[in-house]
């Protein structure tokens, strides 16, 4: 499985949750597949989906899933000892490890070597870390939904890209309807 | 009140609700505060970027958040601040330490003091410069203009301001 069939698989799952989204595809993938306001679309920053994903967790209560990338950790590896010691337990960061830069033409990455980044996260101090085949990310992802226990997952799947516009939304009127749509939830 | 309590009296009044930070020995105090006041979420970050994403969630998440880091940081933030901050419309006050200004003891601190301003300037950040300790008598005029603006704002505190090491 590639990225955009995990993502498409995942959808009936995050639909009802916020969702910030990692910069290019994932979040391009995502807009096409499921565009609605829970979703908080990154079109730049590479690397802070994490550290996103964290602080609106720690600051509201409703669910936060971050989706992220192999590329995008690596770039802000200090993200993880950070994610491990500000425990939020409506947060869920969702790697998806690719191997590889897939917003920039598949350039290996050093997770698809001999990183392993959920080796990384559990020695960073996260408590539940879970790696699993791209095929169970769904059920992963459905039983941390229902844990009630800060997640990291690790989803290994192979890298491929799928061809899609670039999200034409202003930043600010992204982050207006998110905002709302946040406030909504939490009201 | 010292000058740490009356800058983290101001947050508070100002309903920042949420503070990053990235240390530096000036700003030690001011960090202490931040940790013990009961009305501050308190998370320290690895690195400046990470701290202003941090910053920007917590903001979406309906809570006022600001940033308190060294100078040197501007090297590492420039990104973050053009794409995610600016790009995205995020108000958050930088509370910075000047290092490299007068009283300095290390030289390699003046290699980033030089392009302090310069880089703030370039990057279209509205910037204040705290010199002597009535200058933070602004604070919490500067964090109002914040929120009236919705950009991020530099606040540079020297040693002279800290009144020395
Ligand atoms: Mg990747």
């Amino acid at each position: 499985m590639i990225r955009s069939e995990v993502l498409r698989e995942i959808v009936p799952l995050i639909s009802d949750h916020l969702v910030v989204c990692n910069i290019g595809l994932p979040s391009q993938e995502l807009h096409h597949i499921d565009d609605q306001p829970s979703n908080f679309y990154m079109l730049g920053t590479m690397g802070l989906a994490s550290s996103i994903g964290l602080g609106l967790a720690l600051a509201q209560k409703e669910k936060v899933i971050a989706i992220d990338g192999d590329g995008s950790v690596l770039t802000n590896l200090g993200t993880l000892p950070t994610v491990a010691n500000n425990v939020a337990d409506n947060f869920i960061l969702l790697i998806i490890d690719n191997g590889s830069y897939g917003s920039t033409g598949d350039q290996p990455t050093y997770a698809g070597k001999k990183t392993s980044l959920a080796a990384v996260a559990r020695a960073c101090g996260c408590e539940t870390v879970v790696e699993v085949a791209a095929k169970d990310t769904a059920q992963a992802l459905k039983t941390a939904l229902e844990g009630d226990k800060m997640t990291v997952i690790v989803s290994k799947c192979i890298s491929g890209n799928i061809k899609l516009p670039v999200i034409a939304m202003d930043p600010v009127v992204i982050r207006d309807r998110f905002m709302r749509e946040v406030q909504r939830r939490n009201s | 009140m010292s000058i740490d309590e009356k800058i983290v009296a101001d947050f508070v009044a100002n309903r920042i609700e949420f503070v990053t930070t990235v240390p530096c020995k000036q700003l030690g105090g001011v960090i202490d505060q931040v940790e013990r006041s009961p009305q501050i979420h308190h998370v320290p970050s690895n690195k400046e970027d990470e701290g202003m994403g941090l910053c920007a969630g917590a903001f979406m998440g309906g809570k006022r958040a600001a940033i308190i880091m060294q100078n040197t940081a501007l090297g590492v933030t420039g990104n973050t601040l053009a794409t995610l901050i600016q790009f995205y419309r995020i108000p958050l006050p930088m509370l910075i330490s000047y290092r490299g200004e007068l009283g300095e003891p290390i030289a390699c601190q003046v290699e980033m003091a030089v392009h302090t301003k310069a880089l703030l300037a370039q990057l279209h950040i509205p910037t204040y410069h705290f010199h002597r300790q009535e200058d933070v008598g602004e604070f919490d005029k500067i964090l109002k203009y914040t929120y009236m603006c919705n950009k991020p704002v530099a606040i540079l505190t020297d040693a002279s301001f800290w009144g020395g090491y």
